[in-house]
């Protein structure tokens, strides 16, 4: 049936049309980050509702301290930098990490428009920003979650009933049953919404490094065409966009 | 084949395209810069709450609309990946009612 359509025609499904104007590759890959942002919506929507459930902190953010009858504050949570231990830097690390997703996003759009050239090496040279941007901001999270985990010098001192009777007792860092922040929710949140995107984070360095490593033994150049690093990297910053989502109502609002 | 001829004219290929890459580039950054020092300024409210909202949505628009090309796609396109998208926004409204309900009875 194929045959008798057009043949020669190299942008063709096998059905002899172009449907939507796009090659079947990239139009699946829309298709799958359009059910991904549904998979990261329920759990950003679902942090919304159990937040909303639970009372915000009334006071003063100056004099904010942390505890599980309340929703913390992500900036006094969130504001401890690598090397410099003890100073109240608040979302100044995680700013960083936003940052380098951002840039590794311009990068790879610049591959992509290398690709569009046949520019070779413009394009192995833009994979290797990328690539060195994913894994920097891989770095920076698993700081973030060894210090998330491990906790503050202080603790929090909390009162808990353990038997029938009230017990007092000092939590440092998280995990998914008590943590020193907040309600067990706000932590296994965190686990759970950073986990995931780091997840994909992690995959997309690896499609990215297939690509590059394909690019540098000239695989696209012998097929006349980078179309596969224009599908990667449209996965690419679908993370980039989800990291800006999360940036917001995880760590801003 | 394509790329025989594209020698004669690399140094201009795609310079247009690249501006607009940067252009991109920087207001994200500019975005991302005001965000951080709205953090820091106003008081936690609806009104601090919407313009983050608001400034997610214009970073989603240029992360979407330029990086993955999807302004430059045809309509049909465009339609078919933000229409299913109007569910989420269901849910969110459907799920923080939910929220503020447990709330009240907790």
């Amino acid at each position: 049936m194929a045959a008798t359509a057009q043949p020669n025609v190299k942008n063709v499904w096998l059905g002899g049309v172009e449907p939507m104007k796009a090659s079947y590759g990239k139009l699946m890959m829309w298709f799958f980050l359009v059910s991904d942002t549904f998979t990261f919506s329920a759990l950003l929507v679902s942090y919304g509702l159990v937040r909303f459930s639970f009372p915000a902190y009334a006071g003063k953010v100056a004099d904010f301290v942390s505890s599980p009858a309340y929703w913390p504050i992500p900036e006094k949570v969130f504001d401890a930098m690598p090397f410099m231990h003890g100073i109240h830097a608040p979302l100044v690390f995680v700013g960083i990490m936003t940052f380098i997703l951002i840039f590794s996003s311009v990068t790879m759009v610049l591959a992509v428009e290398a690709g569009h050239r046949m520019d070779r090496a413009a394009v192995e040279k833009y994979m290797l920003w990328t690539i060195l941007g994913g894994a920097t901001f891989l770095g920076c999270q698993a700081w973030e979650w060894t210090h998330f985990i491990h906790g503050t010098d202080s603790g929090t001192v909390v009162k808990e009933i353990v038997d029938g009777t009230w017990i007092t007792k000092t939590v440092f860092g998280a995990n998914l049953t008590e943590n020193q922040y907040g309600p067990a929710a706000f932590a296994d949140f965190f686990f759970f919404i950073t986990g995931f995107h780091g997840t994909h984070v992690f995959s997309g360095v690896v499609l990215n490094y297939l690509v590059f490593y394909r690019t540098s033994t000239g695989m696209y150049e012998r097929r006349g065409s980078y179309e596969m690093v224009e599908k990667v990297g449209l996965y690419w910053h679908f993370v980039d966009l989800v990291w800006v989502f999360v940036f917001t109502f995880f760590y801003l609002v | 084949m394509a790329h025989v001829h594209e020698h004669d004219h690399d140094e201009n290929a795609g310079a247009e395209q690249r501006k607009v890459i940067w252009r991109t580039f920087w207001i994200l950054l500019v975005l991302t810069a005001l965000e951080f020092l709205i953090a820091f300024t106003l008081h936690a409210g609806t009104l601090k709450t919407a313009i983050f909202v608001g400034m997610t949505i214009v970073k989603a628009f240029y992360i979407v609309g330029e990086f993955m090309h999807l302004k430059h796609e045809v309509k049909s396109l465009i339609w078919a990946a933000l229409l299913p998208c109007i569910f989420v926004v269901w849910l969110l409204i459907a799920l923080i009612t939910e929220g503020g309900s447990i709330f009240d009875l907790r």
